[in-house]
Protein backbone atom coordinates (compact mmCIF):
# COMPACT_ATOMS: atom_id res chain seq x y z
CA UNK A 1 0.00 0.00 0.00
CA UNK A 2 1.39 3.38 -0.97
CA UNK A 3 2.19 6.29 1.32
CA UNK A 4 -0.69 8.31 -0.04
CA UNK A 5 -3.24 5.58 0.62
CA UNK A 6 -1.97 5.35 4.19
CA UNK A 7 -2.33 9.10 4.59
CA UNK A 8 -5.90 8.93 3.28
CA UNK A 9 -6.75 6.19 5.77
CA UNK A 10 -5.32 8.17 8.67
CA UNK A 11 -7.24 11.22 7.49
CA UNK A 12 -10.42 9.13 7.44
CA UNK A 13 -9.92 8.05 11.05
CA UNK A 14 -9.12 11.59 12.09
CA UNK A 15 -12.28 12.84 10.42
CA UNK A 16 -14.23 10.25 12.40
CA UNK A 17 -12.66 11.66 15.57
CA UNK A 18 -13.65 15.15 14.48
CA UNK A 19 -17.21 13.94 13.86
CA UNK A 20 -17.34 12.54 17.40
CA UNK A 21 -16.33 15.92 18.78
CA UNK A 22 -18.39 18.29 16.64
CA UNK A 23 -21.61 19.80 17.90
CA UNK A 24 -22.78 21.76 14.89
CA UNK A 25 -24.78 19.74 12.40
CA UNK A 26 -23.55 21.51 9.29
CA UNK A 27 -20.00 21.00 10.57
CA UNK A 28 -20.75 17.28 10.87
CA UNK A 29 -22.04 17.16 7.32
CA UNK A 30 -18.94 18.94 6.03
CA UNK A 31 -16.70 16.45 7.83
CA UNK A 32 -18.73 13.56 6.46
CA UNK A 33 -18.30 14.94 2.93
CA UNK A 34 -14.55 15.23 3.45
CA UNK A 35 -14.41 11.66 4.70
CA UNK A 36 -16.41 10.62 1.64
CA UNK A 37 -13.90 12.27 -0.72
CA UNK A 38 -10.97 10.69 1.17
CA UNK A 39 -12.49 7.24 0.87
CA UNK A 40 -13.49 7.69 -2.75
CA UNK A 41 -9.84 8.35 -3.71
CA UNK A 42 -8.74 5.11 -2.06
CA UNK A 43 -9.61 2.55 -4.80
CA UNK A 44 -7.12 4.32 -7.10
CA UNK A 45 -4.22 4.21 -4.69
CA UNK A 46 -4.84 1.15 -2.60
CA UNK A 47 -3.36 -1.53 -4.83
CA UNK A 48 0.14 -1.60 -6.14
CA UNK A 49 0.62 -1.91 -9.86
CA UNK A 50 -1.12 -0.41 -12.85
CA UNK A 51 -3.98 2.01 -12.68
CA UNK A 52 -7.20 0.42 -13.81
CA UNK A 53 -10.04 2.26 -15.51
CA UNK A 54 -12.40 0.32 -13.32
CA UNK A 55 -10.85 1.79 -10.16
CA UNK A 56 -11.26 5.28 -11.58
CA UNK A 57 -14.92 4.66 -12.34
CA UNK A 58 -15.45 3.35 -8.83
CA UNK A 59 -13.70 6.40 -7.38
CA UNK A 60 -15.77 8.80 -9.45
CA UNK A 61 -18.97 7.06 -8.41
CA UNK A 62 -18.03 7.11 -4.73
CA UNK A 63 -16.98 10.77 -4.86
CA UNK A 64 -20.24 11.77 -6.50
CA UNK A 65 -22.23 9.77 -3.99
CA UNK A 66 -20.39 10.06 -0.67
CA UNK A 67 -18.81 13.44 -1.23
CA UNK A 68 -21.55 15.25 -3.11
CA UNK A 69 -25.02 13.68 -3.11
CA UNK A 70 -25.33 12.45 0.47
CA UNK A 71 -24.01 15.66 2.09
CA UNK A 72 -26.29 17.68 -0.18
CA UNK A 73 -29.32 15.70 0.91
CA UNK A 74 -28.28 16.09 4.55
CA UNK A 75 -27.75 19.83 4.18
CA UNK A 76 -31.18 20.04 2.63
CA UNK A 77 -32.60 18.12 5.59
CA UNK A 78 -30.89 20.47 8.06
CA UNK A 79 -32.33 23.49 6.31
CA UNK A 80 -35.74 21.84 6.31
CA UNK A 81 -35.88 21.05 10.04
CA UNK A 82 -33.97 24.09 11.28
CA UNK A 83 -31.82 22.27 13.84
CA UNK A 84 -28.36 23.75 14.18
CA UNK A 85 -26.62 21.62 16.77
CA UNK A 86 -26.90 18.45 18.77
CA UNK A 87 -28.08 19.84 22.09
CA UNK A 88 -27.32 17.12 24.57
CA UNK A 89 -25.70 13.90 23.39
CA UNK A 90 -26.00 10.91 25.72
CA UNK A 91 -22.20 10.83 26.00
CA UNK A 92 -20.36 14.16 26.13
CA UNK A 93 -17.91 15.22 23.45
CA UNK A 94 -14.66 14.77 25.36
CA UNK A 95 -15.68 11.32 26.72
CA UNK A 96 -16.71 10.27 23.21
CA UNK A 97 -13.30 11.33 21.88
CA UNK A 98 -11.63 9.20 24.54
CA UNK A 99 -13.92 6.29 23.70
CA UNK A 100 -12.88 6.85 20.08
CA UNK A 101 -9.22 6.35 21.05
CA UNK A 102 -10.17 3.13 22.88
CA UNK A 103 -12.07 1.98 19.80
CA UNK A 104 -9.06 2.58 17.56
CA UNK A 105 -6.83 0.65 19.95
CA UNK A 106 -9.34 -2.19 20.09
CA UNK A 107 -9.60 -2.36 16.32
CA UNK A 108 -5.81 -2.48 15.93
CA UNK A 109 -5.72 -5.44 18.33
CA UNK A 110 -8.69 -7.10 16.61
CA UNK A 111 -7.23 -6.60 13.15
CA UNK A 112 -3.99 -8.29 14.20
CA UNK A 113 -5.97 -11.41 15.17
CA UNK A 114 -8.26 -11.46 12.17
CA UNK A 115 -7.35 -14.21 9.68
CA UNK A 116 -6.95 -12.09 6.55
CA UNK A 117 -4.43 -12.85 3.85
CA UNK A 118 -1.36 -11.25 2.30
CA UNK A 119 -1.47 -7.58 1.54
CA UNK A 120 -4.28 -6.84 3.96
CA UNK A 121 -2.38 -8.19 6.96
CA UNK A 122 0.36 -5.59 6.94
CA UNK A 123 -1.68 -2.57 5.89
CA UNK A 124 -3.79 -0.14 7.81
CA UNK A 125 -6.92 -0.98 5.89
CA UNK A 126 -8.44 -3.56 8.25
CA UNK A 127 -7.90 -1.67 11.54
CA UNK A 128 -9.12 1.57 9.99
CA UNK A 129 -12.24 -0.04 8.57
CA UNK A 130 -13.02 -1.70 11.92
CA UNK A 131 -12.43 1.57 13.77
CA UNK A 132 -14.62 3.53 11.34
CA UNK A 133 -17.43 1.00 11.70
CA UNK A 134 -17.29 1.03 15.49
CA UNK A 135 -17.08 4.82 15.72
CA UNK A 136 -20.05 5.13 13.39
CA UNK A 137 -22.07 2.69 15.48
CA UNK A 138 -21.05 4.49 18.65
CA UNK A 139 -22.19 7.79 17.16
CA UNK A 140 -25.51 6.23 16.17
CA UNK A 141 -26.25 5.02 19.68
CA UNK A 142 -24.90 7.99 21.62
CA UNK A 143 -26.64 10.85 19.82
CA UNK A 144 -30.26 11.86 20.19
CA UNK A 145 -31.03 13.76 17.00
CA UNK A 146 -32.18 11.67 14.06
CA UNK A 147 -29.81 13.53 11.75
CA UNK A 148 -26.70 12.79 13.78
CA UNK A 149 -27.82 9.20 14.03
CA UNK A 150 -28.03 9.04 10.26
CA UNK A 151 -24.55 10.56 10.01
CA UNK A 152 -23.31 7.89 12.42
CA UNK A 153 -24.90 5.24 10.27
CA UNK A 154 -23.20 6.67 7.18
CA UNK A 155 -19.82 6.58 8.94
CA UNK A 156 -20.52 2.95 9.82
CA UNK A 157 -21.34 2.33 6.18
CA UNK A 158 -18.03 4.00 5.18
CA UNK A 159 -16.27 1.41 7.35
CA UNK A 160 -18.03 -1.41 5.53
CA UNK A 161 -17.01 0.10 2.22
CA UNK A 162 -13.38 0.16 3.41
CA UNK A 163 -13.59 -3.50 4.29
CA UNK A 164 -14.96 -4.18 0.84
CA UNK A 165 -11.94 -2.45 -0.70
CA UNK A 166 -9.84 -5.42 0.44
CA UNK A 167 -11.31 -7.49 -2.34
CA UNK A 168 -11.85 -4.75 -4.92
CA UNK A 169 -9.16 -6.27 -7.16
CA UNK A 170 -10.44 -9.83 -7.10
CA UNK A 171 -14.16 -9.24 -6.87
CA UNK A 172 -14.89 -5.76 -8.19
CA UNK A 173 -18.59 -6.49 -8.59
CA UNK A 174 -18.85 -6.92 -4.82
CA UNK A 175 -17.84 -3.32 -4.30
CA UNK A 176 -20.00 -2.10 -7.12
CA UNK A 177 -22.95 -3.81 -5.50
CA UNK A 178 -21.93 -1.97 -2.37
CA UNK A 179 -22.13 1.33 -4.24
CA UNK A 180 -25.59 0.42 -5.43
CA UNK A 181 -26.56 -0.43 -1.86
CA UNK A 182 -25.27 3.00 -0.88
CA UNK A 183 -27.55 4.70 -3.35
CA UNK A 184 -30.44 2.68 -2.04
CA UNK A 185 -29.60 3.49 1.58
CA UNK A 186 -29.06 7.16 0.79
CA UNK A 187 -32.42 7.56 -0.87
CA UNK A 188 -34.29 5.28 1.48
CA UNK A 189 -32.98 6.45 4.84
CA UNK A 190 -32.89 10.12 3.95
CA UNK A 191 -36.41 9.93 2.56
CA UNK A 192 -37.75 8.37 5.73
CA UNK A 193 -35.80 10.65 8.04
CA UNK A 194 -36.70 13.84 6.30
CA UNK A 195 -40.30 12.78 6.00
CA UNK A 196 -40.52 11.92 9.70
CA UNK A 197 -38.76 15.02 10.89
CA UNK A 198 -40.67 17.40 8.71
CA UNK A 199 -43.93 15.71 9.72
CA UNK A 200 -43.04 16.17 13.37
CA UNK A 201 -42.11 19.79 12.89
CA UNK A 202 -44.91 20.68 10.51
CA UNK A 203 -47.39 21.35 13.28
CA UNK A 204 -45.06 23.87 14.83
CA UNK A 205 -44.59 25.65 11.56
CA UNK A 206 -48.31 25.93 10.91
CA UNK A 207 -48.82 27.17 14.44
CA UNK A 208 -46.40 29.96 13.80
CA UNK A 209 -48.03 30.72 10.50
CA UNK A 210 -51.48 31.09 12.06
CA UNK A 211 -50.02 33.32 14.71
CA UNK A 212 -48.50 35.47 12.01
CA UNK A 213 -51.84 35.74 10.26
CA UNK A 214 -53.55 37.03 13.34
CA UNK B 1 32.13 20.98 22.65
CA UNK B 2 31.47 23.50 19.89
CA UNK B 3 28.03 21.93 19.46
CA UNK B 4 27.26 22.82 23.06
CA UNK B 5 28.31 26.44 22.59
CA UNK B 6 26.50 26.79 19.28
CA UNK B 7 23.30 25.45 20.85
CA UNK B 8 23.78 27.70 23.87
CA UNK B 9 24.20 30.74 21.62
CA UNK B 10 21.03 29.84 19.71
CA UNK B 11 19.17 29.21 22.96
CA UNK B 12 20.15 32.52 24.55
CA UNK B 13 20.11 34.90 21.57
CA UNK B 14 17.34 33.77 19.21
CA UNK B 15 14.21 33.48 21.45
CA UNK B 16 12.91 37.10 21.38
CA UNK B 17 12.98 36.98 17.57
CA UNK B 18 10.05 34.56 17.49
CA UNK B 19 7.41 36.83 19.08
CA UNK B 20 8.78 39.59 16.86
CA UNK B 21 8.18 37.56 13.70
CA UNK B 22 4.73 36.48 14.91
CA UNK B 23 3.70 40.08 15.57
CA UNK B 24 5.03 41.14 12.18
CA UNK B 25 3.06 38.37 10.44
CA UNK B 26 -0.11 39.35 12.24
CA UNK B 27 0.46 43.01 11.33
CA UNK B 28 0.96 42.05 7.68
CA UNK B 29 -2.34 40.15 7.75
CA UNK B 30 -4.06 43.15 9.27
CA UNK B 31 -2.63 45.45 6.60
CA UNK B 32 -0.49 47.29 9.15
CA UNK B 33 3.24 47.86 9.30
CA UNK B 34 3.67 46.57 12.83
CA UNK B 35 6.54 47.05 15.29
CA UNK B 36 10.08 46.12 14.15
CA UNK B 37 11.04 42.46 14.41
CA UNK B 38 13.63 43.32 17.06
CA UNK B 39 11.07 45.07 19.28
CA UNK B 40 11.02 42.26 21.94
CA UNK B 41 14.78 42.82 22.47
CA UNK B 42 14.23 46.55 23.08
CA UNK B 43 11.41 45.71 25.49
CA UNK B 44 13.67 43.33 27.41
CA UNK B 45 16.48 45.90 27.65
CA UNK B 46 14.01 48.55 28.82
CA UNK B 47 12.51 46.24 31.45
CA UNK B 48 15.94 45.18 32.74
CA UNK B 49 16.78 48.81 33.39
CA UNK B 50 13.73 49.35 35.57
CA UNK B 51 13.27 48.69 39.24
CA UNK B 52 10.65 46.29 40.61
CA UNK B 53 7.83 47.04 42.99
CA UNK B 54 6.71 44.30 45.38
CA UNK B 55 3.43 44.24 47.23
CA UNK B 56 3.69 43.81 51.02
CA UNK B 57 1.38 40.76 50.87
CA UNK B 58 3.82 38.78 48.74
CA UNK B 59 6.43 36.40 50.11
CA UNK B 60 9.75 35.08 48.84
CA UNK B 61 7.95 32.77 46.40
CA UNK B 62 6.77 35.75 44.39
CA UNK B 63 10.35 36.94 43.85
CA UNK B 64 11.67 33.44 43.25
CA UNK B 65 9.01 32.60 40.64
CA UNK B 66 10.37 34.35 37.51
CA UNK B 67 13.97 33.34 38.18
CA UNK B 68 13.16 29.71 38.87
CA UNK B 69 10.90 29.57 35.86
CA UNK B 70 13.57 30.98 33.52
CA UNK B 71 16.27 28.71 34.98
CA UNK B 72 14.13 25.62 34.44
CA UNK B 73 13.45 26.58 30.82
CA UNK B 74 17.16 27.22 30.12
CA UNK B 75 17.99 23.82 31.61
CA UNK B 76 15.29 22.19 29.47
CA UNK B 77 16.75 24.02 26.47
CA UNK B 78 20.09 22.29 26.96
CA UNK B 79 18.41 18.93 26.32
CA UNK B 80 16.60 19.94 23.14
CA UNK B 81 18.19 19.50 19.71
CA UNK B 82 18.55 23.04 18.37
CA UNK B 83 21.10 23.88 15.67
CA UNK B 84 23.08 20.77 16.59
CA UNK B 85 22.16 17.62 18.48
CA UNK B 86 22.21 18.33 22.20
CA UNK B 87 25.64 17.74 23.73
CA UNK B 88 24.08 16.78 27.06
CA UNK B 89 21.68 14.20 25.63
CA UNK B 90 21.17 11.00 27.58
CA UNK B 91 18.60 8.19 27.28
CA UNK B 92 15.34 9.31 28.84
CA UNK B 93 16.02 13.03 28.75
CA UNK B 94 12.59 13.54 27.18
CA UNK B 95 11.05 12.87 30.58
CA UNK B 96 13.39 15.32 32.29
CA UNK B 97 12.47 17.85 29.59
CA UNK B 98 8.75 17.43 30.34
CA UNK B 99 9.33 17.77 34.08
CA UNK B 100 11.57 20.83 33.74
CA UNK B 101 8.84 22.54 31.77
CA UNK B 102 6.46 21.43 34.51
CA UNK B 103 8.75 22.94 37.16
CA UNK B 104 8.88 26.19 35.22
CA UNK B 105 5.08 26.26 35.07
CA UNK B 106 4.85 25.44 38.77
CA UNK B 107 7.11 28.38 39.63
CA UNK B 108 4.96 30.79 37.59
CA UNK B 109 1.74 29.41 39.06
CA UNK B 110 3.03 29.51 42.64
CA UNK B 111 4.18 33.11 42.19
CA UNK B 112 0.79 34.01 40.73
CA UNK B 113 -1.04 32.45 43.68
CA UNK B 114 1.33 34.20 46.06
CA UNK B 115 0.22 37.60 44.75
CA UNK B 116 -3.17 36.91 46.33
CA UNK B 117 -5.19 38.43 43.51
CA UNK B 118 -8.33 36.57 42.50
CA UNK B 119 -7.68 37.11 38.78
CA UNK B 120 -4.25 35.58 39.05
CA UNK B 121 -5.66 32.62 40.94
CA UNK B 122 -8.11 32.10 38.10
CA UNK B 123 -5.34 32.24 35.52
CA UNK B 124 -3.25 29.82 37.58
CA UNK B 125 -6.07 27.29 37.81
CA UNK B 126 -6.68 27.47 34.05
CA UNK B 127 -3.02 27.15 33.21
CA UNK B 128 -2.66 24.04 35.34
CA UNK B 129 -5.90 22.48 34.05
CA UNK B 130 -4.99 22.95 30.40
CA UNK B 131 -1.41 21.81 30.80
CA UNK B 132 -2.66 18.56 32.31
CA UNK B 133 -4.37 18.00 28.95
CA UNK B 134 -1.30 19.07 26.98
CA UNK B 135 1.25 16.85 28.69
CA UNK B 136 -0.19 13.44 27.70
CA UNK B 137 0.13 14.28 24.02
CA UNK B 138 3.80 15.21 24.44
CA UNK B 139 4.47 11.93 26.24
CA UNK B 140 2.51 9.90 23.67
CA UNK B 141 4.29 11.64 20.78
CA UNK B 142 7.63 10.91 22.44
CA UNK B 143 6.60 7.28 22.93
CA UNK B 144 5.67 6.96 19.25
CA UNK B 145 8.95 8.56 18.17
CA UNK B 146 11.00 6.38 20.51
CA UNK B 147 9.35 3.32 19.05
CA UNK B 148 9.81 4.49 15.46
CA UNK B 149 13.44 5.58 15.73
CA UNK B 150 14.73 3.31 18.46
CA UNK B 151 16.31 6.32 20.19
CA UNK B 152 15.56 7.27 23.78
CA UNK B 153 17.00 10.79 23.92
CA UNK B 154 15.35 13.84 22.39
CA UNK B 155 18.29 14.31 20.01
CA UNK B 156 17.94 10.71 18.87
CA UNK B 157 14.20 10.84 18.35
CA UNK B 158 14.05 14.21 16.69
CA UNK B 159 16.76 15.34 14.28
CA UNK B 160 15.48 13.71 11.12
CA UNK B 161 16.33 10.16 12.13
CA UNK B 162 12.76 9.18 11.47
CA UNK B 163 12.17 6.72 8.65
CA UNK B 164 10.24 7.93 5.65
CA UNK B 165 8.03 4.84 5.89
CA UNK B 166 6.46 6.47 8.92
CA UNK B 167 4.66 9.05 6.74
CA UNK B 168 1.14 8.93 8.14
CA UNK B 169 2.34 8.72 11.73
CA UNK B 170 4.69 11.65 11.19
CA UNK B 171 1.79 13.82 10.01
CA UNK B 172 -0.14 12.91 13.15
CA UNK B 173 2.80 13.68 15.45
CA UNK B 174 3.54 17.01 13.77
CA UNK B 175 -0.14 17.96 14.05
CA UNK B 176 -0.35 16.91 17.68
CA UNK B 177 2.87 18.70 18.67
CA UNK B 178 1.74 21.87 16.88
CA UNK B 179 -1.53 21.82 18.86
CA UNK B 180 0.44 21.38 22.07
CA UNK B 181 2.85 24.15 21.04
CA UNK B 182 -0.08 26.53 20.66
CA UNK B 183 -1.53 25.50 24.02
CA UNK B 184 1.73 25.45 26.00
CA UNK B 185 2.81 28.85 24.74
CA UNK B 186 -0.64 30.40 25.22
CA UNK B 187 -1.14 31.21 21.56
CA UNK B 188 -4.47 31.95 19.98
CA UNK B 189 -6.90 29.05 19.75
CA UNK B 190 -6.26 28.48 23.46
CA UNK B 191 -5.25 31.85 24.87
CA UNK B 192 -4.89 35.30 23.35
CA UNK B 193 -1.54 36.91 24.26
CA UNK B 194 -2.77 40.33 23.06
CA UNK B 195 -5.95 40.45 25.11
CA UNK B 196 -6.43 42.92 27.92
CA UNK B 197 -9.47 41.38 29.55
CA UNK B 198 -8.45 39.57 32.72
CA UNK B 199 -11.48 37.28 32.68
CA UNK B 200 -10.42 35.53 29.49
CA UNK B 201 -6.65 35.51 29.87
CA UNK B 202 -4.65 32.52 30.97
CA UNK B 203 -0.93 33.08 30.91
CA UNK B 204 -0.91 36.87 30.74
CA UNK B 205 -3.15 37.24 33.76
CA UNK B 206 -0.75 35.27 35.96
CA UNK B 207 2.07 37.72 35.47
CA UNK B 208 0.10 40.95 35.92
CA UNK B 209 1.77 41.77 39.22
CA UNK B 210 5.32 41.31 38.02
CA UNK B 211 7.30 44.29 36.79
CA UNK B 212 10.78 45.35 35.77
CA UNK B 213 13.46 42.63 35.61
CA UNK B 214 10.96 40.02 36.85
CA UNK B 215 8.69 40.70 33.89
CA UNK B 216 11.72 40.67 31.59
CA UNK B 217 12.63 37.20 32.91
CA UNK B 218 9.08 35.99 32.32
CA UNK B 219 8.89 37.36 28.77
CA UNK B 220 12.34 35.99 27.95
CA UNK B 221 11.46 32.60 29.47
CA UNK B 222 8.18 32.32 27.60
CA UNK B 223 9.79 33.21 24.27
CA UNK B 224 12.51 30.64 25.01
CA UNK B 225 9.85 28.01 25.66
CA UNK B 226 8.27 28.91 22.32
CA UNK B 227 11.67 28.45 20.67
CA UNK B 228 12.14 25.02 22.28
CA UNK B 229 8.80 23.72 21.06
CA UNK B 230 9.36 25.18 17.59
CA UNK B 231 12.79 23.62 17.46
CA UNK B 232 11.29 20.22 18.27
CA UNK B 233 8.89 20.65 15.35
CA UNK B 234 11.69 21.79 13.03
CA UNK B 235 13.91 18.89 14.05
CA UNK B 236 11.07 16.46 13.43
CA UNK B 237 11.02 17.46 9.77
CA UNK B 238 14.55 18.67 8.95
CA UNK B 239 17.73 16.66 9.56
CA UNK B 240 20.88 18.10 11.16
CA UNK B 241 23.18 19.76 8.62
CA UNK B 242 26.84 20.32 9.53
CA UNK B 243 28.58 23.68 9.22
CA UNK B 244 27.09 27.11 8.58
CA UNK B 245 24.29 25.62 6.44
CA UNK B 246 23.01 24.01 9.62
CA UNK B 247 22.36 27.47 11.07
CA UNK B 248 20.62 28.58 7.87
CA UNK B 249 18.37 25.50 7.75
CA UNK B 250 17.49 25.73 11.42
CA UNK B 251 16.79 29.49 11.38
CA UNK B 252 14.62 29.19 8.27
CA UNK B 253 12.69 26.37 9.94
CA UNK B 254 12.16 28.39 13.12
CA UNK B 255 11.06 31.43 11.11
CA UNK B 256 8.64 29.23 9.17
CA UNK B 257 7.10 27.95 12.43
CA UNK B 258 6.78 31.54 13.70
CA UNK B 259 5.04 32.59 10.47
CA UNK B 260 2.75 29.54 10.71
CA UNK B 261 1.77 30.58 14.26
CA UNK B 262 1.17 34.11 13.01
CA UNK B 263 -1.08 32.81 10.23
CA UNK B 264 -3.05 30.66 12.69
CA UNK B 265 -3.44 33.64 15.00
CA UNK B 266 -4.61 35.90 12.19
CA UNK B 267 -7.12 33.45 10.77
CA UNK B 268 -8.66 31.98 13.91
CA UNK B 269 -10.59 33.28 16.88
CA UNK B 270 -9.88 32.17 20.42
CA UNK B 271 -11.85 29.07 21.41
CA UNK B 272 -14.39 29.31 24.17
CA UNK B 273 -12.77 28.13 27.41
CA UNK B 274 -14.96 25.03 27.66
CA UNK B 275 -13.93 24.01 24.13
CA UNK B 276 -10.20 24.13 24.89
CA UNK B 277 -10.01 20.69 26.59
CA UNK B 278 -11.72 19.22 23.52
CA UNK B 279 -9.06 20.77 21.29
CA UNK B 280 -6.33 19.30 23.46
CA UNK B 281 -8.01 15.89 23.69
CA UNK B 282 -7.98 15.91 19.88
CA UNK B 283 -4.21 16.38 20.08
CA UNK B 284 -4.02 13.44 22.51
CA UNK B 285 -6.11 11.34 20.09
CA UNK B 286 -3.72 12.14 17.24
CA UNK B 287 -0.67 11.22 19.32
CA UNK B 288 -2.32 8.04 20.63
CA UNK B 289 -3.17 7.04 17.07
CA UNK B 290 0.46 7.62 16.07
CA UNK B 291 1.57 5.29 18.88
CA UNK B 292 -0.82 2.64 17.61
CA UNK B 293 0.57 3.02 14.09
CA UNK B 294 4.09 2.36 15.38
CA UNK B 295 2.96 -0.63 17.43
CA UNK B 296 1.52 -2.36 14.40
Amino acid sequence: MGQFAQLLLVAAVFLSFALLGTASLSGCVGLLAMQGYCLSLLPIFIHRGGLEPRAFLLAAGMAALKGWLVPRVLTHAIREVKIRREVEPLVGYVPSLIIGVVIVGLSVVLAARLPVSGEARSGLLVPVSLATMMMGLFMTVSRLKALTQVIGYLVFENGIYLFGLLVSRDMPWLLEMGVLLDVFVAVFIMGIVIHHISREFDSIHTDRLTQLKE
Amino acid sequence: MTALFENLAALLIVPPLMPGIITKTKAAFGGRKGPPVLQPYYDLVKLMGKGAVYSRTTTRMFRLGPTLSLAAVVLAGLLVPLVRASALAFPGDAILFAYLLGLSRFATVAAALDAGSSFEGMGASREVAFSSFAEPSLMLAVAALARATGGFSLSGMFGGAIASSFGAGLVLIVGSLFFVLLAENSRIPVDDPATHLELTMIHEVMVLDHGGPDLAFILYGSSMKLLLWSSLLVRLLLPFVPGAEGWAVWSLGIAAVAVAIGVVESSMARLRLIRVPQFLVAAICAAAFAVMLTLK
